[in-house]
C-alpha cells in the first residue's frame, strides 16, 4: 500500500514564461478597480483586455498546434490562471478552454480543425454540464432525439450570455453525445442567472426543440471519458483560480493587521488573528503544491488514476481554504469587513462560488476515498 | 564534479544491502521511537551500538569534511542512505542533538579546535550531546533565561538549572545557553553559548518520568560548576545569535545534519494498515464513511507536506512568500503527526483505551504511546504556538 503515492512535482520552462507574463499582465490591467467596474456589468468583463490576452496565445496555450494552439497542454494554463485568480480577472479563458478539451478529446477530426481555431482567435465557447446543482449526477438529462431535436434544460452555464458556442451533455438513446450549438440557435433561450461572485456570468438554458446540425453532433466511446477527463481539468482550473484568489484575500487580510490599530496596537499582534492568518497561509502553500502537482500529471491521454486524485485533491483543499480565507477576512476587517466597499467581499464571494463548481470538498474527498482506501 | 545516475544507483543498491544484512533483531525490549525517549541504559547502548556501526560502514555523516570523521563527499549520497535507512525500517542514529544541531553549527562557524575535538565522537556516537536551554521559567521565552556563567581566570563558573533536558543524564556535551551580563541593556545581548562538558563536578541531572510512563529527559543543576574558558563559542553576548542558529538546524529549515534516522517511520499508511480487523457498526472500520472522509483528509496532509518539499526546490513556485515552506515546516510536520496518532487511537474503538503493558492491545499500544510522544515535537524546539508566530511574524511581517 502506498496511500501517498505520486509526487511528482515539475516546473517547465514555458510554466515559468506564462507566469511571469500573465502575474505582469494581470497586475497591470486588472487591479482591483478595474475588476469592481465590471462587477455589474453585462457580460463581467472588458472585450477588448479578452482580445489582448487571445493576443496573448492563452486562448490556445492547451490546444494542439494544428488548430493554431501552442501544444503545452492543460497543466500549462495552470500558472495563467492562478495569476488571473490572484488578480480576480474574470473572464471566459476557463470556460472556454475546458469546451475546446471537450471538443478536442472527443471530437472528429473535421470537428476540431472547424470548432477549435476559431477560439484560439479570441472565440468564446462554453460547456453546459448541469441538469441540476448536482456535480455527483452525470449530467444527461437532456436529451437528444432521433430527429436531432433536444428536450431539456441546463443550468449553470458559464459566460452562456457571450459564448459563440455552448458544448452541452446530452443522451441519445442511453449514449453520452455531446451537442455543439451555436449562440443564434438559442436566442431568448436564456435566463441568466444572479450570481454570488459577480466577477462572473451564467445562465439557465432551455434547449427545448432546438434542432442540432449533424456536424454538430459529438458521438462515439470518447465522449464519456472527455466528460470525465474535463470535469476533473475544470476542478484544477477552479483550484488554481482559487489559490491565487486565496493569496490575494490573505494579502488584504495582512495589509489590515499591519495598519489598523485598536487598544494602542496593530490588531496584527493579536494572536487571535495572527495564527488563523497562518493557517490561511500555510493552507494555501498545501492548495498551490496540489495545483503544481496535479498540473504535473496531466498529459494529452485521458487522465490517469494519480492524475485523477491529483485534481480531486487540489480541488478539495483548494476551495476549503479560500472558504476559510474569505470568510476569516470579513471578520477580521470588523464593521469595515461588513461593507460592499471592502474587498473582504469580493473574495468570500468568490470562494462560495468556488465552493460548488465542478464539486466541493466532499464530492472529491467521497471519490479520493473510494480510489485510495479500496 | 557531481555523482552520475549510475553511481548514485550502484551506491543505493549497496546501501539497501547493508541495511538488509544489518538490521538489528527485535532486542525483546521497548526501543525509543525519537531521541527523546532514551530512558535507561539498555536502550541507550542499543542504539550507540547501531549508530555506530552505520557510521563505520560510511552510511552517517557522509556530507561532513573527512578530516572530522565524515565521508567528504555530496549530501545526495546520505539522502539516498537516510532514504535506504527509512525503507528498511532500521533503528534510529540517536545521537540527534550531536548529528542535527550542534554538529552542523560547528562545521559551519565553529573553529578548527573545535572541529577536530568533537565532530568524530558525535558520528561514532563515543559522545552524546544535550541541550541546555529551556529553564522551568524561561522556556518560550528562551532569550530570558537566567543560568549564569561567571567568568573566572580561564575559567566560567556555571549556577542555576536548566530542564527538559533530552539525555541529560548520559550526555558528555551540553550546548549551553547561559548569562555572561545580566546588565545587557537587551536580554538577549547578555547571553552567551558555551560547549559544555557534563563531567565535571557541580553538575548533576535528576530524570523527570515522562507522559508515557517512560524517562528521556532530565533536570539539570549548576552549582559552582567550573569549565574551561575555551567552552565560550564565539563571543561572549553572541549567545542568542549562536542559539537561533541552532534552532534553525533543529526546526530543519537550515541544512547540515550528518544524516540517519532521528525518529521511526509512521505514515497514514501504517495508521490503515494498523487498522486491520477493527469493526464499526459491524463492518470493516474502512468502510465507515465518516472513517474514510478523516482518512483521506490525513492522506491529503501527509502528501501535501511531502510535495511542499519538493517545491521548495522551485524558485517560481516560492518565490511570493519567500520561507514560508521552510519556515512552516515544523509546525506543519508535527501538528500532522499528532492529530493522525490521535486518530489512529480513536479509530480502534473500545481498544483505543488499553496502553502499553497490556498485551491485548492493538500493534502492543504502539499508536498510544506514540500519540503521547508527538508532543514532543508540537512542544520542543519551539512550541507550535511560538512557530506561528515566527511564520506571522517572519513570512507575513505581522507585528510582534
Ligand atoms: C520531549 C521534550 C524534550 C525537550 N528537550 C529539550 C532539550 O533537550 N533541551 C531544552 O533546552 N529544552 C527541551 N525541551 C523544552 C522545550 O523546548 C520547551 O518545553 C518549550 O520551548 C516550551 O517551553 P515551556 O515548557 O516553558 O512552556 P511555556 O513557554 O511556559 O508555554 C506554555 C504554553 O504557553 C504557550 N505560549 C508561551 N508563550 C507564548 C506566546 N508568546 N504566544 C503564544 N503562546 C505562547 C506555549 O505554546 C504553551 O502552549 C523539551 C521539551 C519536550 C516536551
Amino acid at each position: 500500500m502506498n496511500l501517498v503515492g505520486n509526487t511528482d512535482l515539475a516546473f517547465s520552462e514555458e510554466q515559468a514564461m506564462l507566469m511571469d507574463v500573465a502575474r505582469e499582465f494581470c497586475r497591470d490591467k486588472s487591479p482591483i478597480a478595474a475588476v469592481r467596474d465590471q462587477l455589474e456589468t453585462d457580460t463581467g468583463f472588458d472585450a477588448a483586455l479578452w482580445q489582448e490576452m487571445a493576443g496573448l496565445g492563452w486562448s490556445g496555450i492547451a490546444l494542439p498546434e494544428s488548430v493554431g494552439g501552442s501544444g503545452l497542454g492543460v497543466g500549462a494554463l495552470v500558472p495563467v490562471v492562478e495569476a488571473m485568480g490572484r488578480a480576480m480577472l474574470g473572464t471566459p479563458l476557463i470556460n472556454t478552454a475546458l469546451a475546446a478539451q471537450l471538443i478536442l478529446r472527443s471530437g472528429s477530426s473535421g470537428q476540431v480543425e472547424r470548432l477549435l481555431p476559431p477560439l484560439v482567435e479570441g472565440g468564446i465557447a462554453t460547456l453546459a454540464l448541469l441538469d441540476n446543482g448536482d456535480w455527483g449526477a452525470d449530467g444527461l438529462a437532456l436529451r437528444l432525439g432521433e430527429d436531432a431535436v433536444l428536450t431539456g434544460s441546463k443550468r449553470f452555464v458559464g459566460d452562456a450570455g457571450v459564448a459563440d458556442i455552448v458544448v452541452a451533455s446530452a443522451s441519445r438513446g442511453g449514449d453520452a453525445v455531446l451537442v455543439v450549438l451555436e449562440a443564434e440557435q438559442l436566442a431568448g433561450r436564456l435566463r441568466p442567472n444572479t450570481l454570488i461572485d459577480q466577477t462572473r456570468r451564467a445562465a439557465d438554458i432551455d434547449f427545448t426543440g432546438v434542432q442540432v446540425e449533424a456536424a454538430n453532433i459529438i458521438a462515439g466511446d470518447r465522449v464519456a471519458a472527455a466528460l470525465r477527463d474535463v470535469r476533473l481539468c475544470g476542478a484544477l482550473l477552479v483550484a488554481a483560480e482559487a489559490t491565487g484568489s486565496a493569496a490575494a484575500c490573505l494579502d488584504t487580510i495582512v495589509e489590515y493587521l499591519k495598519t489598523r490599530k485598536q487598544f494602542g496596537k496593530l490588531i496584527g499582534s493579536y494572536q487571535a488573528l495572527k495564527h488563523p492568518t497562518v493557517d490561511i497561509l500555510t493552507g494555501m502553500e498545501d492548495a498551490r503544491s496540489f495545483v503544481y502537482h496535479a498540473a504535473t500529471l496531466l498529459g494529452e491521454d485521458n487522465l490517469d488514476r494519480d492524475a485523477e486524485v491529483a485534481c480531486r485533491m487540489a480541488k478539495a483543499q483548494a476551495s476549503a481554504i479560500l472558504s476559510y480565507a474569505g470568510d476569516r477576512a470579513v471578520q477580521f476587517h470588523g464593521g469595515m469587513g461588513f461593507t460592499y466597499e471592502c474587498d473582504a467581499q469580493l473574495y468570500i464571494r468568490r470562494a462560495q462560488w468556488t465552493q460548488q463548481a465542478f464539486g466541493d470538498a466532499q464530492h472529491h474527498r467521497k471519490r479520493l476515498a473510494a480510489l485510495l482506501l479500496d | 564534479m557531481s555523482a552520475t545516475e549510475a553511481e548514485l544507483a550502484e551506491f543505493r543498491s549497496d546501501v539497501s544491502a547493508w541495511m538488509a544484512d544489518n538490521k538489528p533483531a527485535d532486542p525483546g525490549f521497548l526501543l525509543p521511537q525519537t531521541f527523546m525517549e532514551v530512558g535507561d541504559e539498555r536502550q541507550l547502548e542499543f542504539l550507540r551500538e547501531w549508530q555506530h556501526k552505520v557510521w563505520s560502514a560510511g552510511y552517517l555523516g557522509m556530507a561532513w569534511p573527512k578530516e572530522y570523521g565524515g565521508g567528504g563527499v555530496e549530501p545526495v549520497f546520505q539522502n539516498i542512505a537516510d532514504q535506504e535507512m527509512r525503507r528498511h525500517d532500521v533503528p534510529i542514529c540517536f545521537n540527534v542533538i550531536g548529528l542535527g544541531w550542534a554538529g552542523p553549527l560547528i562545521n559551519d562557524i565553529g573553529t578548527e579546535q573545535e572541529k577536530s575535538k568533537y565532530l568524530k565522537g558525535i558520528l561514532s556516537a563515543e559522545d552524546i550531546w544535550c541541550q541546555g536551554f529551556s529553564e522551568p521559567e524561561h522556556g518560550s521565552d528562551l532569550g530570558n533565561a537566567q543560568t549564569r556563567a561567571v567568568r573566572d581566570g580561564d575559567e566560567y563558573v556555571l549556577n542555576g538549572q536548566k530542564i527538559w533536558t533530552t539525555m541529560g543524564n548520559f550526555a558528555k556535551y551540553m550546548i549551553l545557553l547561559a548569562r555572561t551580563n545580566p546588565e545587557a541593556q537587551r536580554k538577549y545581548d547578555g547571553l552567551s553559548f558555551f560547549l559544555s562538558p557534563m563531567d565535571v563536578p557541580g553538575v548533576e541531572t535528576r530524570p523527570i518520568r515522562k507522559i508515557t510512563g517512560e524517562y528521556g529527559f532530565t533536570e539539570t543543576f549548576f552549582t559552582d560548576a567550573r569549565i574551561p574558558a575555551d567552552c565560550l563559542m564565539g563571543e561572549e553576548g553572541q549567545g542568542w545569535s549562536i542559539a537561533m542558529q541552532t534552532l534553525q538546524y533543529e526546526r530543519g529549515a537550515e541544512a547540515g545534519a550528518a544524516g540517519g534516522l532521528a525518529m521511526v517511520r509512521v505514515t497514514v499508511e501504517d495508521m490503515v494498515e494498523g487498522l486491520e480487523g477493527v469493526e464499526r457498526d459491524g463492518a470493516p472500520v474502512l468502510e465507515d464513511p465518516l472513517v474514510r472522509d478523516q482518512l483521506v483528509q490525513a492522506i491529503m496532509d501527509e502528501k501535501a507536506l511531502v510535495l511542499s518539499v519538493r517545491r521548495t526546490g522551485i524558485a517560481h513556485l516560492t518565490s511570493d512568500y519567500p520561507g514560508a515552506l521552510p519556515l512552516s515546516n515544523k509546525l506543519r510536520a508535527s501538528e500532522l503527526t499528532r492529530r493522525m496518532r490521535q486518530l489512529a487511537i480513536n479509530l480502534q474503538g473500545g481498544e483505543g483505551a488499553l496502553y502499553v503493558g497490556d498485551d491485548t492491545a492493538r500493534q502492543g499500544g504502539f499508536w498510544q504511546r506514540a500519540y503521547f510522544n508527538s508532543f514532543s515535537a508540537t512542544i520542543g524546539g519551539g512550541t507550535s504556538q511560538i512557530q506561528a508566530n515566527i511564520v506571522a511574524e517572519h513570512v507575513l511581517g505581522l507585528p510582534k
